[in-house]
C-alpha cells in the first residue's frame, strides 16, 4: 500500500498550504514529550479515567522526570470509531506513545504489525517489572497474543445474573437465589411471569445490542453448554452446544412471554433494559459488573437505584446442567478488559515504558480506583480495595476463577456478528436449528472454509 | 446563456476554474481513485490483511453481489431513494413551492423558515430529535396519538426513515422549484386558467415544459444525496435485523465495524455505478419527454 | 368560484399540516434543555437552567463550537469562492464535455464522502502533514462539497441574464469590473445559499473530523456531542439536549442573517 506520487501531490497542494497557517504548536525546548491516548474524555465518556490521567498520572510522572512533558489525547466515542482512529495512527507510524486498547484488539493489531511485544519496544526493563508478579496469569492473558506480552491489562470484569429481590419475593422466590441449571432460570422466569412481572428475563440478543449480545448472552451460555467459540485452532460451528444456546433463546423469546423480543431489536435496547431493571420491570438480567458499578449505582449511575444494596441480587451463571460447563464446571462467566500498549514507533520507547509501568504501579492503580471501585489487574491492590464492595469481591473470588476470554483474532468481530444474527433470527421466530445452520454457512465464509470449523 | 458576455476569454476562464479543479484533483479525485483501487484488494483495517493486502480482482464485487444482505440493502435503498427523495422531497417540495408562490407575508416566511430549519440543523442533532419523536416507550408521537408502546421504528423502519428524510431534505427541492416557477410567466398560467384548464392540466401543459431542466437538476442531486445519506443510522442503526440497512449503513458496517475496507470500497464503487444508472434514466426520461412534445407541437396545439 | 374557494381551503389545510409536520420533531429541542430531568419525551419542562451550567462545565463544549465555526466557516468560504469562480467560467465559456465532467465529479464525491474512503483520506492528510489541523478538515470537506456547489451555482449562473454584462462591456468595463460590480451582486443570493448549505453540511459531519483531528481542543461540536455518553454507551440526555440547542444556534443565526440580508433562494434579484 505505497503512496504513488507523493512529491507531485505535495507540489500540487503546496500553494494551498502555504497560504494558510501552519501546524506547529510544539514548544519543545529540548525537552521530551510523551503522549497518552485513551477512549475517555473529561466531561464525557469515562470521565473519571480522563481526570485521573490529567490530574494524577501526568503531574506525578513529571515530578520524577523533570525534562519530560506528558500530554493526554482524549477521545470518547464508540469503541469501533476509536479503534479505527488508533489503527490509522499506527498504520501511518504515528500516534501516541502509550495507547489504551481493548484486550480483544491485541491479536489483530499485532497481526497487522501495528504493535510489537513489550520487550521489543521497552527493552529488558520490561521483564524486570515488579508488577508482573501481582497480575494473575489469566488476567495477563488479556495482553498476550501468540505467547507474547503486548500490553499491560488494566483490569477485568465478570458476568453474573442480576435479579430484583423485591420481584423475587413477590413471586415466592428465595432472597438468595442460586440457580444450578438453565431450567432453574426458566422456572424462576415462569414464576415471575405468573406474579405479573412485565419482563421476567433479559438475556441480550440480536444485532442492535452488538457485542453485548455476544458477551452477556451467547458466549456465557455457550460456555455453560461446555463449548468455547474458538478452541484448538478451530471455530465452533453449528454444534450441539450452539443449538442448545439458540434453543435457550427460543425458550425465552419464542412466544413464552419470558422475555421482550422487541427490546432486543431497538437501537437503544440495552439502555432501555437498564432503565427497566431500575424501574422494577425486569426480574433477571445478565450483565457484567459494569451494571453494578455504573448503571444501578445509587449516586452517579446511568439508571441509579437508591436501594441497590438491598434490592439487587447477583448470582453466578449456571451451566446447562451441573458439571456441564467448560472444563466440567458448574458455573461459567466471560471476561474482557482493556490493556495499555506501547507504540512501536515511539521516539522514546524506554521512557514510554517507564510511563506505562508507572501507570500500572500499585500507587497509580489505587489512585485510579479512588473514585470508583472496580477490579484492577493487580492482586495487591484488589485485596486492599475490593473489601469495600461485596459484589466486586464476589466477582473476584467466585466468578473470575471460572471465567473465560474471547479469542483475539481479526476475524472475531465478524464471527461475533454472525452469532448475534443467529440470536436475532431466533428472536424473530426462526427455529434454533435453522438459525444454527445459517450461522454455520456464514461462518464458513468468514474463516475460510469448513476445515477451520470444529464440530 | 453560454455566451462570454463579460469578455472573460479562454485564459481567464481557465484561471477561474483551475483553483477549484486543483483542490478537487487532490482531495477528491485522487482519494476516490485510490478507494476504487482498494476495492480490488482484500485490504482490512487490522489483522494479517492489513500488513500485506493482496489484489483479489473482482472478488469483492462478486462476493457482494452474491451476499443476500447486500441485495436486500440495495433494494431497500432504491425504495428509500424512490420514496423519500423522488416522491417525497421532490413532490412535497414542488407542492410547497406551487402553493406558496402566490403568497407573501408571515405565512410564507414561517413555512419556508421551518422547512429550511429542518434542512440546516446539524445531522447529529437531527437524529436525536427524531428518536425522541418516534421512540416506543417515551416518544412524543405515541404520547400525542395515545398509542403507548407502538414501535414505529421497529414495525415500520423503512417508512420511518423515508418520512424522516422527507422532513430532512424537502427544503432544497422547495427552494429549487420556487426559483424554477419564477420562469413561468404568470400571464400564461392565467390564460390557461381562463381557458378552463384544471390545475393538473396547467402543470402539465404550461409549467413542466418550462422547468424540465430544473427537475433534472433536482432529481440528480437529491437522488445522489439520498443514496449517500448516513443519517438514518442514528435513528435505527440499520435495524431491526437489517430492515432499514440502506447502502451507506451497509458500507459503514462492512468498512468500519468489520474492518473490511476492501469490500467497503468495492460497494462504494457499486453505489457510484447505480447512481450513474439513475442519472442516465433521468436524462433519457426528460429527453424523451421533449421529443414527445416536439411531435405534439408539430401536430398542432394540444386540445 | 366554488372550485377556487375549495382550492384555497385545501391549500390552507395543506399548509397547516405541513407546518405541524415540520415543527413537531423540533419541539424536543425547545423543551428538554430547560427540563430538570429530561427524558426523550417532549413535555412542559420543570424549568431549570442548570443544564446550561452543566454543559459550560464541560471543558470542551464552548471551544468546540468555536472550532466548528473555524472549520465550517473556512470550508463555506472556500467552497463559495472556488465554486463561484469555476461556475461562472463554466457557465459563460463553452467547454466541451463540461456537463459530463461535472457529473462525473459529482459521482466521485459520493465515493469520497463515504466511510470506505477513510483510509485514502487519512493517508493523504498524513503525507501532507494536515493531521490535527483545522486546515486539513477544511480542505477535505471542501473537496467533497465542491462538485455539488459548482453544479448548483452553474445552473444558477445559466439562469441569470447576460444582458447586463453585455451592456457594461459596451460601456468599456473590464471583465473583472463586470464581475465585481455586475455579476456578484446579481448572484449574491445564490452564493449566500450555497454558503449556508456548505456550513450546514460541515456542521453535522463527524467521521472525517474525528479521524483527522487529535487534540480535543480542536474538535468540532459534532465530535464533542458524541462524547456525551457514559462508559456503557448510555446517552446523557441533559447534556446532549442542551448542547444540541447551543450547537444549532450558530447555523440558525447564519441562516437568519443571510435570508435577511441577501434573500435565501436559488435565483437572482432580477428576472429576465
Amino acid at each position: 500500500m505505497r503512496f504513488p506520487s507523493r512529491p507531485a501531490v505535495i507540489a500540487a497542494t503546496a500553494v494551498l498550504i502555504l497560504t494558510s497557517c501552519g501546524t506547529g504548536t510544539d514548544s519543545g525546548s529540548g525537552s521530551i514529550t510523551l503522549t497518552i491516548a485513551a477512549n475517555s474524555i473529561q466531561g464525557g465518556k469515562n470521565s473519571e479515567s480522563a481526570t485521573w490521567i490529567k490530574q494524577w498520572v501526568i503531574p506525578e510522572f513529571e515530578k520524577t522526570h523533570q525534562n519530560v512533558k506528558v500530554l493526554f489525547q482524549p477521545s470518547g466515542v464508540d469503541d469501533e470509531q476509536y479503534k479505527t482512529k488508533i489503527a490509522l495512527d499506527l498504520k501511518s507510524k504515528a500516534g501516541a506513545d502509550v495507547i489504551d486498547v481493548d484486550g480483544i484488539w491485541v491479536g489483530e493489531f499485532a497481526q497487522a504489525g501495528y504493535i510489537k511485544p513489550l520487550t521489543d519496544v521497552g527493552g529488558p526493563a520490561v521483564d524486570q517489572w515488579e508488577g508482573w508478579s501481582q497480575i494473575p496469569q489469566a488476567v495477563q492473558g488479556l495482553g498476550i497474543f501468540d505467547g507474547k506480552k503486548y500490553g499491560l491489562p488494566q483490569g477485568t470484569d465478570g458476568r453474573v445474573l442480576f435479579y430484583n429481590k423485591t420481584l423475587f419475593k413477590k413471586a415466592g422466590l428465595p432472597d438468595t437465589w442460586e440457580p444450578t441449571s438453565w431450567q432453574d432460570i426458566i422456572d424462576a422466569g415462569n414464576k415471575l411471569k405468573t406474579a405479573g412481572v412485565p419482563v421476567p428475563i433479559q438475556i441480550n440478543a440480536g444485532t442492535a445490542m452488538g457485542e453485548a449480545t455476544t458477551m452477556q448472552g451467547v458466549l456465557p451460555l455457550l460456555a455453560g453448554a461446555g463449548s468455547e467459540i474458538y478452541a484448538d485452532g478451530k471455530w465452533t460451528g453449528a454444534s450441539q452446544a450452539v443449538k442448545d444456546v439458540l434453543g435457550f433463546y427460543q425458550q425465552i423469546y419464542g412466544g413464552s412471554g419470558l422475555g421482550d423480543p422487541k427490546l432486543q431489536q431497538e437501537a437503544k435496547g440495552r439502555d432501555k433494559s437498564f432503565a427497566q431493571f431500575a424501574q422494577g420491570k425486569i426480574g433477571i438480567l445478565a450483565e457484567s459488573d459494569y451494571f453494578w458499578r455504573s448503571v444501578v449505582e445509587p449516586n452517579a449511575g446511568v439508571a441509579p437505584m437508591k436501594d441497590r444494596d438491598q434490592v439487587v441480587g447477583y448470582t453466578r451463571i449456571p451451566a446447562k446442567e451441573p458439571g456441564g460447563g467448560i472444563r466440567g464446571q458448574d458455573h461459567v462467566s466471560m471476561s474482557g478488559g482493556a490493556v495499555r500498549v506501547l507504540n512501536p514507533f515511539s521516539k522514546n520507547p524506554k521512557l514510554a515504558w517507564e510511563l506505562l509501568a508507572f501507570m500500572h504501579s500499585a500507587a497509580a492503580t489505587k489512585s485510579q480506583l479512588a473514585g470508583q471501585v472496580r477490579i484492577s489487574s493487580r492482586t495487591d491492590v484488589n485485596s486492599e480495595v475490593l473489601t469495600a464492595d461485596p459484589m466486586l469481591k464476589y466477582i473476584a473470588d467466585e466468578v473470575l476463577p471460572t471465567t473465560a476470554y474471547r479469542p483475539g483474532l481479526a476475524v472475531y468481530p465478524q464471527v461475533s456478528t454472525a452469532l448475534q444474527e443467529a440470536t436475532a433470527a431466533v428472536v424473530s421466530g426462526t427455529s434454533a436449528d435453522e438459525a444454527a445452520s445459517a450461522y454455520q454457512a456464514k461462518l464458513e465464509g468468514l474463516v475460510g472454509g469448513a476445515a477451520n470449523i470444529g464440530g | 446563456m453560454n455566451t462570454d458576455a463579460a469578455g472573460l476569454g479562454k485564459g481567464r476562464a481557465v484561471a477561474f476554474v483551475l483553483p477549484a479543479l486543483a483542490l478537487i484533483a487532490v482531495f477528491l479525485v485522487f482519494p476516490a481513485l485510490w478507494t476504487i483501487y482498494l476495492g480490488l484488494t482484500d485490504y482490512r483495517l487490522t489483522g494479517l490483511a492489513a500488513a500485506n493486502p493482496q489484489v483479489v480482482g473482482l472478488d469483492n464485487y462478486t462476493g457482494a453481489l452474491e451476499d443476500p444482505r447486500f441485495l436486500t440493502s440495495l433494494w431497500l435503498t432504491i425504495l428509500y431513494v424512490g420514496g423519500s427523495a423522488i416522491i417525497g422531497q421532490a413532490g412535497l417540495g414542488f407542492t410547497l413551492a406551487w402553493i406558496l408562490r402566490a403568497r407573501t407575508g408571515p405565512v410564507r416566511r414561517i413555512v419556508e423558515g421551518v422547512v429550511l430549519l429542518s434542512w440546516i440543523l446539524p445531522s447529529t442533532v437531527v437524529g436525536f430529535l427524531w428518536f425522541a419523536l418516534l421512540d416506543r416507550d417515551e416518544g412524543t408521537l405515541n404520547a400525542l396519538l395515545h398509542t403507548p408502546g407502538f414501535a414505529w421504528l421497529l414495525d415500520y423502519p423503512l417508512l420511518s426513515i423515508i418520512i424522516f428524510n422527507v422532513w430532512r431534505g424537502t427544503a432544497f427541492s422547495m427552494m429549487l422549484y420556487a426559483a424554477a416557477l419564477e420562469n413561468v410567466p404568470p400571464s400564461h398560467l392565467e390564460t390557461a386558467r381562463l381557458a378552463g384548464a384544471s390545475v393538473p392540466q396547467q402543470l402539465r401543459d404550461v409549467v413542466f415544459p418550462r422547468i424540465r431542466r430544473h427537475i433534472l437538476t433536482n432529481l440528480l442531486l437529491i437522488s445522489l444525496w439520498t443514496f449517500n445519506d448516513f443519517t438514518p443510522f442514528v435513528l435505527t442503526g440499520g435495524g431491526p435485523e437489517g430492515r432499514s440497512e440502506i447502502l451507506p449503513v451497509y458500507v459503514y458496517r462492512v468498512a468500519l465495524r468489520d474492518g473490511q475496507l476492501g469490500v467497503g470500497a468495492a460497494i462504494s464503487f457499486l453505489i457510484l455505478l447505480i447512481n450513474l444508472v439513475f442519472a442516465l434514466a433521468y436524462l433519457r426520461l426528460l429527453r424523451g419527454q421533449r421529443r414527445q412534445q416536439e411531435v405534439a407541437a408539430a401536430g398542432g396545439p394540444p386540445a | 368560484m366554488i372550485r377556487h374557494v375549495l382550492g384555497r381551503l385545501t391549500a390552507t389545510l395543506f399548509i397547516a399540516v405541513t407546518l405541524a409536520f415540520f415543527t413537531l420533531p423540533m419541539l424536543w429541542l425547545a423543551s428538554a434543555p430547560f427540563d430538570d430531568t429530561p427524558t426523550i419525551t417532549t413535555s412542559i419542562p420543570e424549568f431549570t437552567l442548570r443544564n446550561f451550567a452543566a454543559i459550560l462545565d464541560n471543558p470542551y463544549a464552548l471551544g468546540s463550537i468555536r472550532n466548528s465555526l473555524i472549520q465550517g466557516g473556512g470550508a463555506a468560504a472556500l467552497v463559495v469562492a472556488l465554486a463561484a469562480l469555476a461556475a461562472y467560467a463554466l457557465s459563460r465559456v463553452r467547454v466541451p464535455g463540461r456537463d459530463a465532467l461535472l457529473y462525473l465529479l459529482l459521482l466521485l464525491s459520493s465515493v469520497v464522502t463515504g466511510t470506505a474512503a477513510m483510509v485514502p483520506i487519512f493517508e493523504l492528510a498524513t503525507r501532507l502533514d494536515l493531521i490535527d489541523t483545522h486546515l486539513g478538515v477544511i480542505l477535505v470537506v471542501t473537496g467533497g462539497l465542491l462538485p455539488a456547489a459548482i453544479f448548483i451555482l452553474k445552473d444558477f449562473m445559466d439562469e441569470t441574464p447576460t444582458s447586463y454584462e453585455e451592456s457594461a462591456r459596451v460601456f468599456g468595463a473590464s471583465p473583472l469590473q463586470i464581475l465585481r460590480h455586475i455579476v456578484i451582486p446579481l448572484v449574491r443570493p445564490g452564493l449566500a445559499t450555497i454558503a449556508v448549505w456548505a456550513l450546514a453540511s460541515v456542521w453535522g459531519g463527524f467521521l472525517f473530523q474525528f479521524i483527522l483531528l487529535r487534540d480535543p481542543e480542536k474538535a468540532p461540536g459534532s465530535v464533542i456531542l458524541y462524547t456525551l455518553y457514559t462508559e456503557g454507551g448510555a446517552p446523557r440526555l441533559e447534556l446532549i439536549s442542551t448542547f444540541s440547542l447551543l450547537y444549532s444556534l450558530p447555523v440558525v443565526a447564519m441562516y437568519l442573517f443571510v435570508s435577511q440580508r441577501y434573500g435565501f433562494r436559488f435565483h437572482g434579484g432580477i428576472k429576465r
